[in-house]
């Protein structure tokens, strides 16, 4: 492999990992803030991917969808934290799982009503259909550029709300003794209410730019959510810099173990079983740290 | 000593129920047609798994997302050692499927257990998971359209051929015979000290270790017989259906079969037959009345993950205890 193709596929190993990223930081969030887990999180990836699609069909631009679809996103998952969320959370996990696992039912069969079973695609809008030279016969698409910057972006966001602002400043209050925080005069249910949606929203956000580089398809939530699974565990649960440095090494060994070639005594191990190698990163990580890279004991 | 006449008289009267609806099932072969006896067969092969997962699930507390992994590989060992177009033993093949389960449960535990809470439901999913993929992108063994097993294994003892398993009634009295051995299997071994210690690794594992259990070896037996009885029900479903593919150890099986513990009732027996059988027969239903048969199903699990947390036997239990509080 020469420098060229190691840096393509390395900003393409990035790329991923940051989308995973923002998929993750939802679920993470919503774990570690409220105690809920929520197993329904990938399919917003893909209702974010199919919203993006359809409204671009009937605006006529992807950058008019984009801001709908947030719109839409969150209202959706203000709605659901209403109607189903909000029983569960003095519930066990088990039954988090459960009432979640029927979400993802609910919602996979939603998106076969209203949108079908056919793989779609949406193209890359117009403004960043292009790429970047590197050498006389290498490029690299400027729109996958702009995902990781957006990406990037968005951490820097979640950051500086949760660190520096008052309503970080609650929520990380709420995620240590919610009770407390109650009898000091806070509508916890409200900020419950928030990060909910705001969870919901990035992973739709995440599966709306992802739409034009990938297929918009059915059951492209399951993929993500399991992946992002992976990550969050060998982040930490409930901690959002675990799940950003656990995303883009998830990404990296994904991507790698796609193109790189390895052979023990002829055994082909890589690229032939390449979507198993999250897993094996996720089994070393575990036996080393039971709790993740920056979680808490249990 | 009250007390003591009561457990006695029940554990008779619990025979008796046994007995009576083992020869209820006995007859169904004899009173329905084809579509329904393997339809009961069904219901008792996901009865099984569903007992299986109860095991971890409801006895030692440990909550298993992957629990389809060890069902589909089961599946695969019989499709495997079946050669094209000719019968695999049946003697063989079905303690080969269990021990490969086991084996498998035994790897995966050896990471799993050591992990608590969410951690468990997670790890346990992603290591279901990987085998899935293991299997789906790879041409290991068959990739994503799985392996058709042509011809059923073969039970001859020498010349002798007590059952013919291209036969559906033989089938369906091979898997309730099988179905009434995991059932005493289980009440046998929960029973037993090894059971106790189980139950009190789901009251409060950090006790039992202080009492001096070494208790992942423990949740590892666990682990390993739940999976190797999930096995059976694995081997079952491939002769009875023919055919293997990476579904059987996908989540949406391991999340059905988990539906199935909670809706009967967890930490019995009885309970996960009860919800196997309740909810194959939904599926039938809701699959009669629309194409979109899924929205059903997942409105169903959410309101009764809302609505029943101690499932149906819970349901029955609070209704006859109503009853009675009425009455008397």
């Amino acid at each position: 492999m020469d420098f060229n193709t190691f840096l393509i596929q390395l900003l393409n190993g990035v790329q991923y990992g940051l989308l995973l990223f923002l998929v993750s930081s939802g679920l993470t969030l919503v774990f570690g803030i409220m105690g809920i887990i929520n197993v329904a999180h990938g399919s917003f990836y893909m209702i974010g991917a199919y919203l993006a699609w359809s409204l671009a069909g009937v605006l006529g631009s992807f950058w008019l969808a984009l801001p709908v679809a947030i719109v839409l996103s969150v209202l959706i998952g203000l709605a659901l934290e209403w109607l189903v969320v909000r029983w569960l959370y003095h519930r066990d996990h088990l039954y988090q799982v459960l009432c979640t696992y029927g979400l993802i039912l609910v919602f996979e069969e939603l998106r076969s009503v209203l949108w079908g079973d056919d793989v779609r695609s949406l193209p890359i809008p117009e403004l960043l259909n292009r790429s970047i030279p590197l050498t006389d016969t290498l490029s690299y698409p400027v729109y996958r550029l702009g995902i990781s910057v957006v990406c990037l972006a968005v951490a820097l966001g979640l950051y500086l709300v949760i660190q520096k602002t008052r309503l970080g400043m609650t929520i990380r209050a709420g995620a240590s003794n919610r009770d407390m925080v109650q009898s000091l005069g806070i509508n916890i249910q409200l900020v419950y209410r928030i990060v909910f949606a705001a969870g919901i929203a990035l992973a739709a956000f995440a599966g709306m730019i992802a739409a034009p580089v990938s297929a918009v398809a059915p059951g492209m939530g399951n993929h993500v959510l399991i992946i992002c699974f992976v990550v969050v565990v060998i982040g930490g649960l409930g901690s959002v810099k675990g799940a950003l440095i656990a995303s883009i090494m998830l990404g990296l060994v994904d991507t790698f173990g796609k193109v790189l070639t390895l052979q023990v005594g002829g055994l082909k191990l890589l690229p032939e079983l390449s979507s198993m190698t999250v897993y094996v990163l996720m089994a070393v990580i575990l036996l080393w740290r039971p709790e993740g890279l920056f979680g808490k004991k249990f | 000593m009250n007390a003591f006449r009561n457990t006695g008289a029940n554990g008779l009267a619990g025979i008796a129920v046994l007995a009576a609806v083992v020869v209820a099932l006995a007859l169904v072969p004899l009173l329905a047609e084809k579509f329904y006896v393997q339809f009961f067969a069904k219901i008792l092969i996901m009865g099984i798994f569903a007992m299986s997962l109860d095991l971890l699930l409801g006895y030692t507390g440990l909550v298993s997302f992957g629990h389809a992994a060890f069902y589909g590989v089961a599946g695969y060992a019989l499709a495997l050692v079946t050669p094209q177009y000719q019968a695999a033993n049946f003697w063989t093949s079905l303690p080969l499927a269990i021990a490969v389960s086991g084996l498998v449960a035994l790897a995966i535990g050896f990471f799993v257990v050591r992990m608590h809470g969410i951690y468990f439901i997670m790890v346990t999913l992603a290591f279901a998971q990987m085998l899935f993929f293991l299997f789906y992108d790879t041409k290991l063994a068959g990739g994503n359209d799985g392996i058709y097993i042509d011809v059923r294994p073969v039970a001859k003892i020498g010349d002798w051929q007590p059952f013919n398993l291209d036969n559906f009634a033989h089938v369906y009295y091979l898997v309730l015979v099988l179905f009434v051995a995991v059932y005493v299997l289980l009440r046998v071994v929960l029973a037993s000290p090894f059971g106790r210690v189980l139950a009190g690794i789901k009251a409060n594992e950090h006790r039992m270790q202080s009492l001096g259990y070494a208790t992942f070896r423990y949740k590892l037996a666990c682990f390993v017989l739940a999976g190797a009885t999930a096995g059976v029900a694995g081997y079952l479903a491939a002769v009875q259906f023919g055919v293997v593919n990476p579904e059987m150890m996908g989540w949406h099986l391991s999340g059905a079969v988990m539906m199935m513990v909670i809706l009967g009732g967890m930490g019995t027996l009885t309970g996960p037959i009860l919800g196997a059988a309740v909810w194959m027969l939904l599926e039938l239903w809701f699959q009669g009345l629309t194409k979109h048969w899924h929205l059903l199903m997942g409105g169903f699990i959410v309101l009764t993950s809302l609505l029943l947390p101690k499932g149906l036997i819970g349901l029955f239990g609070d209704l006859l205890h109503r009853l009675a509080k009425r009455n008397g």
